[in-house]
């Protein structure tokens, strides 16, 4: 509560192809118990940042520091892998739905939980012999696991296989269990693609809840105006790996560089971004 | 592994007879161009050296006939059964399958405490079984890391033979071995001095050495996937036997060892004379008790596997294998160690292949490179697929049809071979996903329900 440095602060990031330039010194930071949107055009290069903040690319270049609520420090670009979730708790959604679809709705979200599990399981020893601080360990992480699917309204569908989950549903699952994970900092890759509208409200309404409620930080990559424009507390838009502008919702809405960026893509995405928050 | 994707329910019926004429011809085809040459002509060495040949036309024509009228019977086939994942069965049928099959597993497990009773007096139907039960636990011990983990493992049998040679070796001599108990005899460890206890003393070693070969081996595979796995672990497999066939001093090359220590009932001989079990517990001495030991032995170490594996999938180590296999890529970012998790699961599952080695040695006394070939590793695995990837009693069903199958066969000499290829097809037209292709989830808040075959991946690596 107190902290009040940025959870994320990304300074100079540059990612390059071979001679693609994906990213270019980008710089912003992502307040504590805020929802950071980070918008921009098909190809600006948005999922290539999650990529490297949640170490699946080593990034060309740039630091990305992330400060925890106690003060504990990780430099990102220096850890990576499955590190990054394990001990920086960034937790994160795909742009495409990578949900385990073989197993159920509830054992998605128990996986999520492995690293607390695993060591309550004393590395299986333990849980082979079912020890009673694992049984108990296990019970907590059912109940979390039942809370978020209370949260998400699947609860009657926790026994369920995830792929046979209509696809709306598989993506509030895929953010749910990216929760379970216990992150400091989650992002999201657009989780409101292919929502309706009803359902995209909900989901409005479930991240301002993560927010307030849990105070998780988010990162938020989306297309859908209409939701960026409601819940987040500031954006950053990207364009051709650049920054192009950086401020609160409103500013940005108005921003010529950033109308200009969009015509300059699709026209819809431009009458998306004016729409969006009038 | 490149299993095709169940069809729909009821092939399209729309392709009809022309389709399947066309196909039969195009089979028909291909086959004159493989056996025009090799069986169409006939060629040998004349008595002064010189090339001779004739031709065989009727052979090749009926080959080809074959092959034609084949391809229909395969494709009517397909269409008659379909796979049955996709036949909707009426609800009663349903529940009565479901019925059987909870009662199925306890059923088969009575039987197999009951088989050394009910075959006391056929040595060689408790031959048998001993060996079912062999394959049965090393197809679980393979589940481990082809069903849950979703690595393709085709050297499976290098871990089978680690434990076998470790035991023979390791009994015979000491740590270390194999000259330095004469040189270090404080340090030294002679097994030998074990006496009867050699074997209970070896085996959790075998087992142990057996699962550091499986992290050994693999560490360089851990960035392979699929196709790639599959050829480097089959070559691993091929490497240790090769390394056993050519160290001569040490295995005895290809003569192998014997003289193997026998098991002991926890230190008590199966020997006639006084001193031996049977003595010990007054009853006339039967070189069948060996026999009834080596059963129970080798269904306890299954039955451990089998625990082991229930528990382990229930617990987040094999939470994690099966994510892992279901995505790899989603695993990483909810930040489990994928190198871990995959070396756990080649750990693990080495670990039972190494007690079914050391179990195996001590059965027969004796052991070469023979036992150890490709051929073991692609039987364990088909016995693994057969049964259904991931399901425990699929892979028990398909070890007990398939070794015992083979014996069934065994009138037929070189026949067996064809019906085994034919069966296998035919059973992989019926269900493409083994015979138990289902998955059971590994915790429930209402109620435990199946995931059908189709969402569940097979792993890609
Ligand atoms: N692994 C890669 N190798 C080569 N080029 C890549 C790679 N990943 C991304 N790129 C390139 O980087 C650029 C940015 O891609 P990115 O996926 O980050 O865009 P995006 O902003 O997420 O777009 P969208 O809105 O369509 O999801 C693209 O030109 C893409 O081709
Ligand atoms: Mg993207």
């Amino acid at each position: 509560m107190t902290n009040a440095a940025p959870i994320l602060a990304i300074d100079g990031l540059t990612m390059r192809f071979g001679g693609i330039v994906a990213i270019n010194e980008l710089s912003f930071t992502a307040q504590r118990r805020q929802i950071t949107a980070l918008i921009g055009p098909n190809g600006a290069g948005k999922t290539t940042v999650f990529n490297c903040i949640t170490g699946f690319y080593r990034p060309s270049g740039g630091t990305m520091t992330l400060v925890h609520d106690d003060d504990a420090t990780f430099r990102l670009d220096r850890l990576h892998d499955f590190r990054i979730c394990k001990y920086a708790k960034v937790a994160r959604t795909f742009q495409n739905i990578r949900l385990f679809p073989g197993m159920t709705a509830l054992e998605n979200l128990m996986v999520a939980q492995h690293n607390t599990l695993m060591r309550a399981s004393g590395f299986s020893l333990l849980g082979l012999l079912s020890a009673p601080s694992f049984r108990a360990a296990e019970r907590q992480a059912i109940d979390l696991a039942r809370e978020w699917l209370q949260r998400i309204g699947l609860l009657d569908r926790a026994d369920d296989a995830a792929g046979n989950l209509p696809y709306g549903d598989q993506r509030r699952l895929e953010s749910a269990r990216a929760m379970c994970a216990q992150p400091a900092l989650l992002c999201l890759d657009e989780p409101a693609a292919g929502l309706n509208a009803n359902e995209s409200a909900a989901l409005s309404d479930l991240l301002l809840s993560i927010r307030d409620d849990i105070g998780t930080s988010i990162l938020l990559i989306e297309h859908d105006m209409s939701v960026v424009m409601e819940i987040s507390d500031h954006i950053v838009v990207l364009d051709h790996g650049v920054k192009i502008a950086d401020g609160a919702p409103r500013a940005v809405r108005d921003d010529p560089k950033v109308v200009a960026a969009y015509l300059g893509a699709d026209e819809e995405d431009a009458a998306a971004v004016m729409e969006g928050g009038a | 592994m490149a299993v095709p994707a169940p069809h729909p329910a009821s092939t399209e019926p729309s392709a009809g007879l022309g389709f399947i004429l066309k196909k039969a011809v195009i089979s028909a085809l291909v086959a004159l161009v493989l056996f025009f040459l090799m069986i169409g002509i006939r060629t040998e060495a004349g008595p002064s050296g010189q090339l001779i040949y004739w031709t065989r036309f009727g052979e090749l024509a009926a080959i080809v006939g074959a092959v034609f009228v084949g391809s229909i019977v395969i494709e009517l086939l397909r269409r008659w059964i379909g796979p049955v994942g996709g036949v909707e069965l009426p609800a009663s049928v349903r529940g009565g399958f479901a019925v059987l099959g909870r009662l199925l597993a306890p059923a088969l497990l009575i039987f197999a405490l009951l088989v050394p009773v009910i075959f006391y007096k056929e040595r060689y139907l408790l031959d048998l079984a001993i060996l079912v039960m062999t394959y049965v636990m090393l197809g679980w011990g393979l589940n481990i890391v082809v069903g849950l983990a979703g690595l393709l493992d085709l050297g499976y049998v290098a871990f089978y033979a680690v434990g076998a040679y470790s035991y023979a070796l390791l009994a015979q001599s000491g740590l270390p071995f194999p000259h330095f108990i004469d040189t270090y005899p404080y340090v030294a460890l002679d097994f030998q001095q074990l006496g009867p206890w050699a074997f209970w003393v070896l085996l959790p070693v075998s087992g142990l050495l057996a699962a550091l070969w499986g992290v050994i081996l693999g560490f360089p595979v851990l960035r392979l996937r699929g196709d790639y796995l599959a050829i480097v672990t089959l070559a691993f497999g091929e490497i240790i036997r090769l390394v056993i066939l050519n160290w001569q001093d040490l295995t005895g090359g290809p003569n192998g060892i014997s003289g193997i220590p026998r098991p002991t009932v926890f230190g008590i001989p199966l020997t006639p004379g006084e001193h031996g079990f049977a003595a010990m517990i007054g009853v006339p001495f039967s070189p069948t008790h060996r026999l009834v030991f080596l059963f129970y032995l080798i269904l306890a170490l299954a039955l451990i596997t089998n625990w082991v594996t229930i528990r382990l999938r229930a617990l987040p180590i094999g939470r994690a294998w099966e994510a892992m296999r279901e995505d790899e890529v989603a695993c990483r970012a909810l930040g489990i160690n994928i190198t871990t998790t995959k070396l756990s699961a080649f750990a693990i599952g080495a670990m039972f292949g190494g007690f079914a080695g050391a179990f195996f040695a001590t059965r027969q006394g004796f052991i070469s490179p023979e036992s150890f070939s490709f051929q073991e590793s692609a039987l364990v695995l088909a016995i693994v697929v057969l049964g259904g990837m991931g399901s425990q009693l699929g892979v028990a069903l398909a070890a007990i049809a398939m070794i015992g199958g083979f014996e069934l066969f065994r009138g037929l000499d070189q026949f067996r071979m064809l019906v085994f290829g034919g069966v296998m097809v035919l059973l992989m037209i019926w269900r493409p996903r083994g015979l138990i292709g289902h998955r059971a989830p590994t915790v429930f808040l209402q109620k435990r329900t199946e995931i059908s075959a189709s969402l569940v991946k097979e792993g890609h690596g």
